[in-house]
């Protein structure tokens, strides 16, 4: 390994000398107490290394020793309802050892290693056989929501010369060897590192057709994300992001949810991971945790370890895609990422880029993002997976001009803008329906149409009647609302309807924080009948002050707390109500 | 004393408040050092940026008479450490904690590092227990719960340093006798609203539950940075090691801000926006993460900071970052303000994230949340009518539109208004919020469950008592 000695401290940077033979991003043990960093640079012999832990009191001239090994995560079971830091060493364990605070120095194995699983081995599988990456190897049982397959790491080739029976194993108890050729042969575990920086392999790609159902009306109706898509929301302060941000990992209809809480804060980690533990998985009744993986590196802990946070979660991602589930991961926050390689690049002393962000800003985003995707899974048996990816982004002054944002909305499929003043006006979740767009609405009609007809009818005349309002309301701003004609009274009438019986939803509510794709349509549908026939009775002579009166409207505003088993028959209840009272207004006004 | 302490006379240059020097062997990066002048006088320093040949030192206190030929330069081998001890409170110190209130020096029981170390996030407990300050605007819309982060927003000549006065002699959590304690940091202050503040807390009768640093105007900038962690240090050690309550009041955050700008300037490092340097997240992150509560220990530590926005602008950086980094903020409104509305809390810019836990059945009262709910978007409704009937005038709005303008004036004078010495329990802040909300319709009342309405509605509590 190659032995060299520090040559300057700044901060997180550390240049160190006598470095010839290291390669760029190989993780390197700084200083005496082996604080963990990694190589961003070679120049000569001096490699610019970033120090994943505080560097106070390191000393010029202390030994930097090479590990030979690129920054690798460890994939296996025991991974599922953890919380790891940005380099995965599992937090929860570090506390039963140095406390509640977190220490420098501290190593620990990412997986617990002397918890044993029950491994059922693949009965397909014989010794002799051809295996590739991917191939399933057996299961564990990891938690009851996760079954864990165990594959055959990425890179090995070769003849299934042993492979271990049904039986309980450590994740480093040898299961196996595959014969890869030339005489060697290589051991498989249930456990197997992989380098974060670098995309797993994978078949081919899939396009994104399917939405990923989220059980929030505003997007799985009007900002739908695709299965293996990629989101940005961007947000101001206060404007809900967090909020947000978890909703969607609680209530996805994914196997897996990666949450990494990237440079945010502390309290709200907490918050997440006990709301995890509370909150039961709508359909199987299982605490959500047991899916669930959390990476945390608060904005107090050490700022270059954001970035592999990053990176982490979305190795785990494919890890899990690659077993053939569908996944989430959550980046929350991708700015404080960005801030980091900012504060990084400055002292390298790189030209930088617009407002001091380094110039390939832009293309380590999209190293991120492109790892999403809905994928063929390499190896047998046959399966597709998905990664989607969300990432937020902090804009200072919620100015979505900066850097940051701009670069993020050139790799991403949804935009899910919040905006401060409808927060102000507690309008949650608080999504800007004129700003934010989604690129998958024709990708994913199909899949919605198949089931109902008229989703993108529906949602497009929605969004034109919203439209419509904010020309409206330009209107009413100088002359006030009653010199507008009575259409256009009912129209910001549907307008409101829209906004507060649909697009709002309580993220808090037993009821309303989850909304299932029946339910959503269904209340487009009440809401859309309901401005359809009311104007039908407009255009017969009937009063607007009737039609505002009528009984019907306070129900459909309490459409939202209705049970979802119980809502198709509200649902027919109510439409039926509908065309009863406006016909009967519509009569009122002939006779 | 220690075997590590190394001394230079070699200074190369001196500038603002950095001087560097020749580097020797062993030099540690963040270490303390002691810079003597030649007039004799010695002030302390930091490493901050050191290779094998220069070291860079910020000398609190700035360089001023430093002479390069004379100056002598002594590494410490240690980074920077304060005193600790319960015998702190009820004294006054200055940024590095030494006492300026003529008092002995402080024995001290432990030395801590300033920065502290993070809370491991699968460490702490989240936070949930309400503090009732006694100010309706606050408790009843904005709560406060133990190791939350709750910044004051405030502006040049608004009363923002009033109020803090308040809280920090009003606070208490409810039905509990348990220690607390309060450390208050006066940052880059002037000696009025030094004087203030300390007249303020004598008066409460407790100030042997104060530890109190100051840093005025005058004093070297250098030092803003260090207080706000050497009084986060204190108010952690008070929390984690006696298990105290701690509310830590910080005012003001611009200083701080300001003194992080002057530094990186002579620094010359690459400014971010408006001239802050790009880590100013990350370094106010340092500072504010600090609160919390940690599973398993008693104590909690509060923050309260006060910031003045320049110019009254929210997304100026420094609210901005801060606003990013809290769990909420408490906007002050220089229009109530004018109106002689006290305090002047702007009802639709405020916000406490970590309010619905702290609210609710056993905790404040079960209709709280649809009370805060209901009142704010009344509120809405009111301030958005004020601002069509500028245009439009009175009399084309509706009977309930009127309803809705009465309604936010109300809201406003009896409501937040409320005296400087004047607590008000939750309940009686709650049964305000009833009193103006029977002001309106009561379909109106649609955030409000129908079994609350019947509870509370002044309608049904007459009723209730046999009218």
């Amino acid at each position: 390994m190659v032995k060299g000695r520090i040559w300057r401290i700044s901060g997180p940077l550390v240049v160190a000398e006598q470095m010839h033979g290291s390669m760029v991003y190989e993780v390197v043990y700084v200083g005496e107490e082996r604080l963990i960093g990694e190589i961003i640079g070679m120049q000569g012999d001096r490699a610019f290394i970033q120090v994943y832990e505080d560097t106070s009191g390191l000393r010029v001239g202390e030994p930097v020793e090479g590990s030979g090994d690129l920054l690798s995560a460890e994939l296996g079971p025991g991974i599922l309802g953890r919380v790891f830091d940005g380099l995965q060493r599992p937090l929860s364990d570090m506390e039963l050892i140095v406390g509640p605070f977190v220490e420098r120095g501290v190593k620990l194995p990412s997986l617990p290693r002397d918890k044993k699983w029950v491994f059922r081995r693949n009965t397909d599988l014989r010794v002799g056989d051809r295996v590739r990456p991917g191939d399933v190897l057996g299961t564990v049982k990891e938690t009851e929501l996760v079954l864990h397959k165990i594959m055959v790491p990425p890179n090995v080739h070769g003849t299934l010369v042993e492979l271990a029976g049904d039986g309980d194993y450590t994740v480093e108890d040898v299961i196996g060897y595959v014969d890869v050729g030339g005489g060697r042969k290589v051991e498989l575990k249930l456990m197997h590192r992989w380098p974060v920086r670098k995309p797993r392999p994978y078949l081919s790609r899939l396009e994104p057709t399917e939405p990923l159902i989220i059980g929030q009306r505003v997007l799985d109706m009007m900002f739908p994300i695709a299965r293996g898509g990629k989101a940005a929301v961007p947000g101001g302060f206060g404007s809900g992001k967090t909020v947000l941000l978890q909703t969607m990992t609680k209530w996805a209809r994914t196997q897996i949810n990666i949450y990494v809480g990237c440079g945010e804060r502390g309290n709200e980690m907490a918050d997440a991971l006990h709301s995890f533990l509370r909150l039961k998985d709508p359909e199987s009744g299982r605490p959500l945790a047991e899916k669930a993986v959390f990476i945390a590196n608060t904005s107090n802990m050490p700022v270059a370890a954001r970035e592999t946070s990053v990176f982490l979660g979305v190795t785990i991602g494919e890890y899990f895609r690659d077993m053939g589930y569908d996944v989430l991961m959550v980046a929350d926050s991708t700015s404080r990422w960005a801030e980091a390689m900012r504060e990084i690049s400055a002292r390298l002393e790189e030209m930088p880029g617009e407002e001091g962000f380094p110039a390939y800003l832009g293309s380590r985003l999209a190293e991120f993002y492109e790892r999403a995707g809905r994928v063929k899974c390499a190896g047998s048996p046959e399966r597709t997976g998905s990664l989607t990816i969300v990432g937020a982004v902090s804009p200072p002054g919620a100015d979505f001009s900066e850097p940051v944002t701009q670069n993020t909305l050139r790799y991403i499929g949804t935009l899910i803008a919040l905006d401060v003043t409808l927060a102000n006006r507690r309008h949650f979740p608080a999504i800007s329906w004129l700003i934010s767009y989604s690129l998958y609405v024709e990708t994913v009609a199909r899949w919605w149409e198949k089931r109902f007809p008229n989703w993108k009818a529906m949602r497009d005349e929605a969004l034109e009647i919203l439209q419509r309002e904010n020309e409206l309301m330009e209107i009413v701003r100088l002359v006030g609302p009653d010199a507008l004609p009575d259409n256009d009274k009912l129209l910001l009438d549907a307008a409101r309807m829209i906004r507060e019986d649909f697009l709002q939803q309580n993220a808090f509510h037993p009821i309303d924080a989850y909304c299932p794709p029946e339910k959503t349509v269904g209340m487009m549908e009440v809401i859309l009948t309901f401005y359809h026939e009311a104007r039908k009775a407009l255009e017969a002579g009937v009063p607007l002050e009737k039609i505002r009166a009528l009984p019907v409207r306070a129900k459909i505003a309490r459409m939202k707390e209705v049970e979802y088993d119980k809502f198709p028959s509200v649902k027919e209840e109510l439409l039926r109500e509908i065309h009863e009272s406006i016909n009967s207004l519509i009569g009122g006004a002939a006779a | 004393m220690s075997l590590s302490v190394k001394e230079v006379r070699k200074a190369l240059s001196a500038k603002g408040s950095l001087l560097l020097v020749e580097a020797v062997p062993g030099i540690r990066y963040g270490e303390v050092v002691e810079v003597t002048l030649g007039t004799g006088e010695t002030r302390l320093g930091q490493v901050i940026d050191v290779s094998k040949e220069v070291a860079v030192i910020q000398v609190f206190g700035g360089v001023s008479e430093v002479n390069t030929k004379a100056a002598r330069v002594r590494f410490r081998g240690e980074t920077l450490r304060i005193p600790v001890s319960l015998d702190m409170l009820g004294r006054i110190f200055d940024g590095l904690a030494r006492p300026i209130d003529g008092g002995p020096p402080i024995l001290p029981e432990d030395w801590a590092d300033i920065n502290g170390a993070p809370i491991n996030p699968a460490s702490r407990e989240p936070p949930s227990e309400f503090i009732e300050t006694g100010i309706s605007a606050i408790d009843g819309l904005f709560s406060i719960v133990r190791g939350q982060k709750l910044p004051i927003f405030s502006g040049a000549g608004l009363p923002h340093n009033r109020i803090a006065a308040q809280i920090v002699r009003q606070a208490r959590v409810r039905g509990k006798g348990e220690k607390f304690a309060v450390v208050f940091a006066a940052i880059g202050v002037t000696y009025e609203e030094a004087y203030f503040f300390m007249e303020s807390l004598r008066r409460t009768g407790n100030i042997e539950n104060i530890v109190a640093f100051i840093n005025t105007a005058a004093s070297p900038v250098i030092e803003r940075i260090a207080i706000p962690r050497v009084a986060l240090t204190t108010a952690e050690f008070l929390a984690w090691k006696y298990g105290m309550h701690v509310l830590v009041v910080m005012t003001d955050m611009t200083n701080y801000c300001e003194a992080l700008r002057e530094l990186s300037a002579a620094r010359e490092e690459i400014p971010g926006r408006r001239g802050y340097p790009g880590y100013m997240y990350t370094d106010l992150a340092t500072i504010y993460e600090r609160a919390g509560r940690i599973r398993g220990k008693d104590g909690s530590v509060t923050q309260m900071p006060i910031l003045t926005m320049p110019d009254d602008d929210i997304t100026h950086p420094i609210p901005d970052l801060t606003g990013y980094i809290t769990e909420g903020q408490i906007v002050l409104s220089r229009d109530l303000h004018r109106k002689g509305i006290y305090p002047p809390v702007d009802v639709l810019l405020s916000l406490s994230r970590l309010m619905k836990d702290g609210v609710g059945p056993g905790k404040t009262r079960e209709d709280h949340y649809q009370v805060f709910m209901q009142l704010i978007a009344a509120y809405t409704e009111g301030q958005y009518l004020r601002e069509l009937s500028a245009i439009v005038g009175t009399e084309s709005l509706s009977e309930r539109d009127r309803k809705y303008l009465a309604f936010a004036d109300l809201f406003e004078r009896r409501f937040i208004n409320q005296g400087e010495y004047e607590r008000r329990t939750i309940e009686q802040t709650l049964d305000i919020g009833w009193e103006l909300l029977a002001t309106l319709p009561e379909e109106e009342l649609k955030l409000i469950s129908v079994e609350n309405i019947k509870k509370y509605h002044p309608k049904y509590r007459r009723g209730g008592k046999g009218e």
